[in-house]
């Protein structure tokens, strides 16, 4: 990888393997209208789906560091007018899930049960239609690690997709407990706290740039304290 | 059949101060990925509108990455542009009366533009409707073909569109620029957001001197707020509303009103509506309607000194004036409609409304909360940064091919 350098240091058990990721955003078929349509297309939308307008939408956005959450709560707010279920939306934290079926259960719940206690709201029309879509990824390698010091140097020139790939998307590969990084560096190189660190920053306060200067700053830290 | 000359090249590598050297970088090893593969790029107009527009800019980039990419025009006669004409507003939802002499002319020349098909290419992408026929030209084991829509078919004249849908369908993929256009059809549809280049004049950045030299030339006072809404004269962009707006702020605000746009001269509907929006500012000094011959450095002047942007249409395609107001970290005040909502995400990078009284109330509240307006113009420049600029276009279409290629 470009801006990769190979320097000597404790070896990893298997190489960090750097990739780069082309993502299209594919559109589906399912569309919602109404609250009582949002409450079904929760129910029916790939698990891609709901990844995409919650932790997707997290990284698409990653420069509003303020209110901005995820998709269906946006919807709510801006389309459907309802605060209330928008803020009750807002409020799930991705990080809280181990897996896209808790989370979605979550949404649906919500959406659901204001459904039943405001009939006649969730039958209204919003304002805009919100369409249900999904990312499609070819991945391109650019690089690798096998030392904490190169895999410090791969991070820091990074683009912004490659981060994305590695830091937000690998979440639905690994299931949401971890990503990429946090894996190959509790896994590999046996550093279980800066593992943890890593993955504790905020996706939702930090911009991704943000996320790339806590993690150099974390590794520096690990390298000093070794 | 033409192949187009391009217009001035910028360099690539003058973007990474812009978007980095490391998406630049990456970019380059994602066309890596596709060296050897042939792109076509098919549309109906070498100049001219924001397709072309477009094409100019991401054909040379796409080159300096080491493609190969031909960009070819369709070749077509008066009576062919008429016909496509009316399939367009039909297509936007307008009245369409269907004599079958229509087809007959579309098929007719569509058969004639078939060698401009390019066998060798791996990847086709046909811009709207005017060439979409082409793909009857497709031999076995040809390349992948691309629709590209730029247009929005959320409410289409269903006899124009089912006649159109017969020739789509056969594509392998639909490219719409919001969700909200896209149809239900048997192939994948994507997400494609149209782009602005940040370096062409109407975007790159201008001496403070420079624009207050134009808003001098046009007797707009920098002291006092200036609201601008950028449009051709077309009913659809509602400038009487603007005006209708700008009267109701202006009871709480001494503000002023820049309604700025072309087309006025050589269109018949344009005259009329840029006359009525004459006749709506009559007797207020600080409105300023203003038909301008096309001068990207004064649009890009008027948009840097003005204080609050609105584009207030009734129906919009994507509206890519919002992109550039925001682009110059303005905050903008935007209808609902077509692709706005994607650029102006409300409350986090602009201001959404549904009416006059919606659009005066918001610039309002940005007027007197100006640490908003920035927040909102910063956020809203780090949006179309990420989102909407040519690099992230090519970069777009990259990942549609290497995703084509490998099947995903």
């Amino acid at each position: 990888m470009n801006g990769i350098a190979h320097v000597s240091g404790g070896a990893a058990a298997a190489a960090f393997q750097f990739s780069t990721v082309a993502r299209v955003t594919r559109i589906g078929n399912q569309t919602a209208d109404t609250l009582a349509e949002m409450s079904r297309g929760l129910e029916e939308c790939s698990d891609a789906s709901i990844f995409y307008h919650t932790f997707q939408t997290l990284g698409t956005h990653h420069f509003l560091t303020e209110g901005f959450s995820n998709d269906f709560a946006q919807w709510v707010l801006a389309s459907a007018n309802r605060h209330e279920l928008a803020e009750q939306l807002a409020a799930l934290d991705v990080r809280d899930y181990t897996s896209l079926a808790e989370l979605r259960r979550d949404l649906h719940r919500l959406v659901g049960e204001y459904c039943a206690a405001h009939p006649q709201i969730a039958a209204q029309a919003a304002l805009e239609r919100f369409t249900f879509c999904e990312s499609v990824e070819a991945t391109i390698p650019v690089g690798s690690a096998c030392t904490l010091e190169e895999f410090r140097t791969g991070v820091e020139n990074l683009s912004h997709s490659a981060l994305y790939f590695h830091f937000f998307s690998s979440r639905l590969r690994l299931q949401l407990r971890t990503n990429d990084f946090s894996l190959w560096l509790a896994n590999s190189l046996g550093l279980e706290a800066l593992a943890s660190s890593v993955n504790r920053i905020d996706v939702y306060t930090n911009t991704l740039e943000r996320v790339r200067l806590k993690i150099l700053r974390l590794i520096d830290r690990e390298r000093r304290r070794a | 059949m033409t192949q187009t000359a391009l217009a001035g090249r910028i360099p690539l590598d003058d973007y990474a101060a812009i978007v980095g050297a490391g998406e630049i970088q990456e970019m380059r090893t994602l066309a890596a990925a596709l060296r050897g593969r042939g792109i076509q790029m098919i549309n109906s107009t070498k100049m001219g509108g924001g397709v072309a527009e477009i094409l100019n800019r991401l054909v040379p980039l796409a080159e300096e990455l080491g493609l190969t990419i031909h960009w070819d025009v369709m070749q077509g006669s008066d009576e062919f542009f008429e016909v496509t004409k009316s399939f367009h507003n039909a297509l936007h939802g307008g009245a369409y009366q269907s004599p079958a002499k229509d087809l007959d002319v579309f098929m007719a020349c569509s058969e004639r533009n078939y060698p401009l098909v390019r066998g060798d290419a791996s990847f086709i992408v046909v811009h709207d409707p005017q060439p979409a026929a082409l793909i009857q030209a497709r031999k076995a084991r040809s390349g992948h073909w691309i629709w590209r829509c730029h247009i929005d078919l959320s409410r289409p004249n269903q006899t124009v569109w089912e006649f159109l849908e017969g020739f789509v369908s056969r594509y392998d993929g639909a490219l719409f620029s919001s969700p909200e256009f896209a149809r239900r059809l048997p192939i994948p549809q994507y997400l494609f957001h149209p782009a602005i280049d940040p370096l062409a004049e109407k975007n790159r950045d201008l001496e403070d001197r420079a624009v207050a030299a134009v808003l001098e030339r046009y007797q707009i006072d920098r002291r006092r707020p200036v609201l601008t809404q950028i449009s051709r004269f077309d009913r659809l962009k509602d400038p009487v509303g603007v005006i209708r707006a700008y009267r109701i702020v202006k009871r709480y605000v001494d503000c002023q009103l820049v309604l700025a746009g072309g087309g006025a001269s050589d269109d018949p509907e344009g005259a009329e509506v840029f006359a009525e929006s004459l006749d709506e500012a009559q007797g207020d000094p600080d409105i300023h309607v203003l038909e301008l011959p096309y001068d990207p450095v004064v649009i890009n002047a008027l948009q840097r000194g003005s204080t609050v942007i609105l584009q207030k249409s009734l129906r919009e395609g994507f509206g890519l004036t919002v992109a550039e107001a925001l682009w110059k970290k303005k905050p903008v005040v935007a209808s609902a409609v077509g692709g706005i909502p994607l650029q102006v995400i409300h409350k986090h990078t602009g201001l959404l409304a549904h009416s006059v009284e919606g659009t005066a109330y918001q610039v309002r509240f940005l007027l007197s909360h100006p640490e908003i307006a920035a927040r909102l113009g910063e956020q809203g420049h780090q949006h179309v940064k990420e989102n909407f600029l040519i690099t992230q276009n090519l970069r777009n279409y990259l990942a549609l091919f290497l995703v084509l290629d490998r099947g995903a």
